[in-house]
């Protein structure tokens, strides 16, 4: 990987109001988040992590409220997103899913392999993505959030169906990307291996 | 026989062999068929040399027909006695029954133009055959829709089945639509007798035909059973990576 | 490789993987098959008749391969991928459908061939037909896109689409078959291939906007 990278993006968040539908999820949200932040989202189920997720990916209007970048020209392309689905294929090869991410996200073709390594699936890239396991296809769309470099990460749920060995991939994945100044946005239920600079409860 | 079969190894075992024979025997069928059909055997009265193609068509018509049928058969055994190998073989055929019924098709189609005037013309037999070949084509592309395989299998014999009484029903539909339409059916072989002069290279194509039939069912047969095994082993790499 | 590139090959690896144009040109051979059992056997008949026969299973045969050409995208997440992607999203649904011409629009162009012969055509008539076939395909899926966009989280949206597609459907359906009755390479010819750029160059515009929609 190169450690070399340093990411300037800043994301400010100004008394964001989202809703669903006829339902307000939360209103009056701020916050900042400065390159090598890694901010976590609580809360119970149902109340709008994934919608705030969305809504900074720039898919969901929000009611009100502002998200500015600085540092980025063009939002869409300084982030990831990490949904609940990994975005798999069931009849392509593991290094065809990443080939793939590498050409439509803007990375190198040098980083394919790397990435692979990294997320330990090299033994099994060319496997058909239906043969990998629930954890193994997790791992693989971690891949994606590495063969092409961006500065903001929003995942959701990201340690859902990883095994013990996959939590500490994640951690140390989310160590390196906000040491090299990028910054983490994920909401999950449970404890992340890396203590988050913030926490962000919504309720 | 059958549940000697039955086990994929022993399958394996014999088809190892019976493939390259069958192949084999083909070719010698073929090699005898051919020049007898098209160049030794009498011309017809009527249509001249062109009726030579009478040896590759109707033999095809045949066995585009008793492959459904072998699939018919294959597919009751798969559904009710669950023998292991005969759902493949039953996917194994259907390409090859397919071909046939296109051959079948393609063929009429060059014998009938000189004396239709036109490249197709729609007579009650080669309609029957049009009905047949698409019957194929959707048995198999229901195969291809269904993820799962045993699933698969399953749905893709009841098709079969259903497909096999339809066919005559068709067949009798066509045949009588056609006597509206038509008076005469141009193809002769096959409902009229057949001078013996003729039938010796006609058997012979069929023999070859069947031959063909078998080895490409083995050769087929031994693919799926190949690609079952790839599949498994990924999925055991991918286990224990 | 750029985004546009990457998804065009990916597509065409999904749809060699699934079968590529079996079903829509099995279903396209099926259909004019039955015009004549139908019909009769009635050679002038059928000659009139074939034409828009071919055009309208076509047209049948477009919607059917267009229902889940976004659906899939929706379902397994890879939707907000060609979203966060390094190209405008238009190009990325212009691809789409490009690759969906290759894999099937056009071998069904070319299954035009037989089904024509069958249905009487003289054999001279029949390039052109399968030529206009051609970019039939290209405005069906153009406008196609957009149907496709807007019923991408509709369950059982096969006739929805169907609905909503058929009127932007009829140029092309008109020209076409004018072409195959009777026009060669002609004026209807042309006004076809307006239809198609029409459709090609508007169609991703509207289906990049439902998408986005379909994102929240």
């Amino acid at each position: 990987m190169d450690g070399s990278r340093s990411f300037q993006l800043t994301l400010r968040v100004e008394r964001l109001a989202i809703a669903r539908g006829t339902r307000t999820l939360f209103s009056d949200l701020s916050f900042d988040a400065a390159p090598g932040a890694f901010v976590a989202l609580r809360g119970p189920n149902g109340v709008g992590k994934t919608s705030l997720l969305r809504a900074l990916a720039g898919f969901l209007r929000p009611l009100s409220g502002r998200i500015a970048f600085a540092g980025a020209d063009e939002p869409a392309l300084a982030l990831h997103l990490l949904g609940h689905r990994d975005g798999l294929k069931a009849s392509l090869d593991a290094r065809a899913h990443v080939r793939y991410w590498a050409g439509l996200l803007g990375g190198e073709p040098s980083a394919i392999e790397p990435a692979l390594a990294r997320v330990g699936l090299s033994a099994v890239a060319d496997l058909p993505a239906r043969v990998l396991s629930q954890g193994q296809g997790r791992r693989l769309s971690l891949a994606r959030l590495l063969v092409a470099p961006r500065a903001l990460w929003l995942l959701d749920e990201p340690s859902a169906s990883l095994d013990a060995a996959g939590k500490a991939l994640l951690a140390s994945m989310i160590d390196e990307h906000c040491g090299q100044g990028g910054v983490v946005i994920a909401a999950a239920h449970e404890e992340f291996a890396r203590a988050p600079t913030q926490t962000i409860v919504l309720a | 026989m059958l549940d000697a079969l039955a086990n994929p190894q022993r399958f394996m075992a014999f088809s190892a062999w019976a493939t390259p024979a069958l192949a084999l025997l083909a070719a010698l069928l073929f090699a005898v068929g051919i020049p007898w059909a098209l160049v030794y055997s009498p011309a017809d009265y009527l249509q001249g040399d062109s009726a030579r193609i009478m040896y590759v068509h109707v033999p095809a018509a045949w066995w585009a027909l008793m492959i459904y049928g072998f699939m018919g058969v294959a597919s009751l055994i798969g559904l009710v006695w669950r023998h292991a190998l005969a759902d493949v073989a039953a996917r194994a055929a259907a390409p090859i029954g397919a071909t046939f019924a296109g051959l079948c098709l393609v063929t009429g189609s060059i014998w009938g133009a000189p004396t239709w005037g036109t490249w197709w013309e729609w007579d009650g037999r080669l309609t029957s055959m049009l009905v047949l070949f698409i019957t194929y084509l959707g048995y198999l592309a229901l195969w291809s829709a269904i993820e799962d395989e045993a699933k698969a299998a399953r749905l893709a014999a009841i098709l079969c089945l259903v497909g096999v009484i339809n066919l005559p029903i068709v067949h009798f539909s066509v045949t009588w639509w056609s006597t509206l339409h038509q008076p005469a059916s141009v193809f002769r072989p096959g409902g009229s007798a057949i001078d013996p002069s003729m039938l010796a290279p006609l058997l012979i194509m069929a023999g070859a035909y069947a031959a063909l039939f078998g080895a490409l069912l083995l050769a087929n047969m031994r693919a799926a059973i190949y690609q079952r095994r790839v599949e498994a082993a990924m999925t055991r790499r991918a286990r224990s990576a | 490789m750029s985004a546009v590139a990457s998804v065009f090959k990916r597509e065409l690896a999904l749809a060699w993987r699934t079968g590529g144009p079996a079903a829509p040109v099995g279903f396209f051979l099926g259909a004019t098959t039955l015009l004549p059992l139908a019909m009769g056997t009635d050679r002038a008949l059928l000659q009139s008749a074939g034409p828009p026969l071919i055009w309208v299973t076509a047209a049948l045969a477009a919607l059917m391969t267009l229902e889940r050409l976004f659906q899939a995208d929706l379902e397994d997440g890879s939707l907000d991928q060609l979203l966060l992607g390094a190209a405008p999203m238009e190009l990325i649904v212009l691809a789409k459908g490009a690759a969906l011409w290759l894999a099937v629009g056009l071998p069904l162009a070319i299954a035009g061939a037989p089904a024509a012969i069958a249905l009487q055509t003289p054999l001279a008539a029949v390039p052109a037909i399968v030529a206009s076939l051609a970019l039939g395909m290209a405005a069906f899926i153009g406008v196609g896109l957009i149907g496709a966009a807007v019923t991408a989280g509709v369950r059982r949206g096969g006739v929805l689409i169907a609905l909503i597609v058929l009127p932007f459907f009829a140029p092309a359906i008109i020209f076409g078959a004018a072409v195959a009755g009777h026009g060669g390479f002609g004026a209807a010819f042309l006004m076809l291939a307006g239809c198609a750029l029409g459709a090609v160059a508007l169609g991703p515009v509207a289906a990049a906007a439902a998408l986005r929609l379909q994102a929240e």
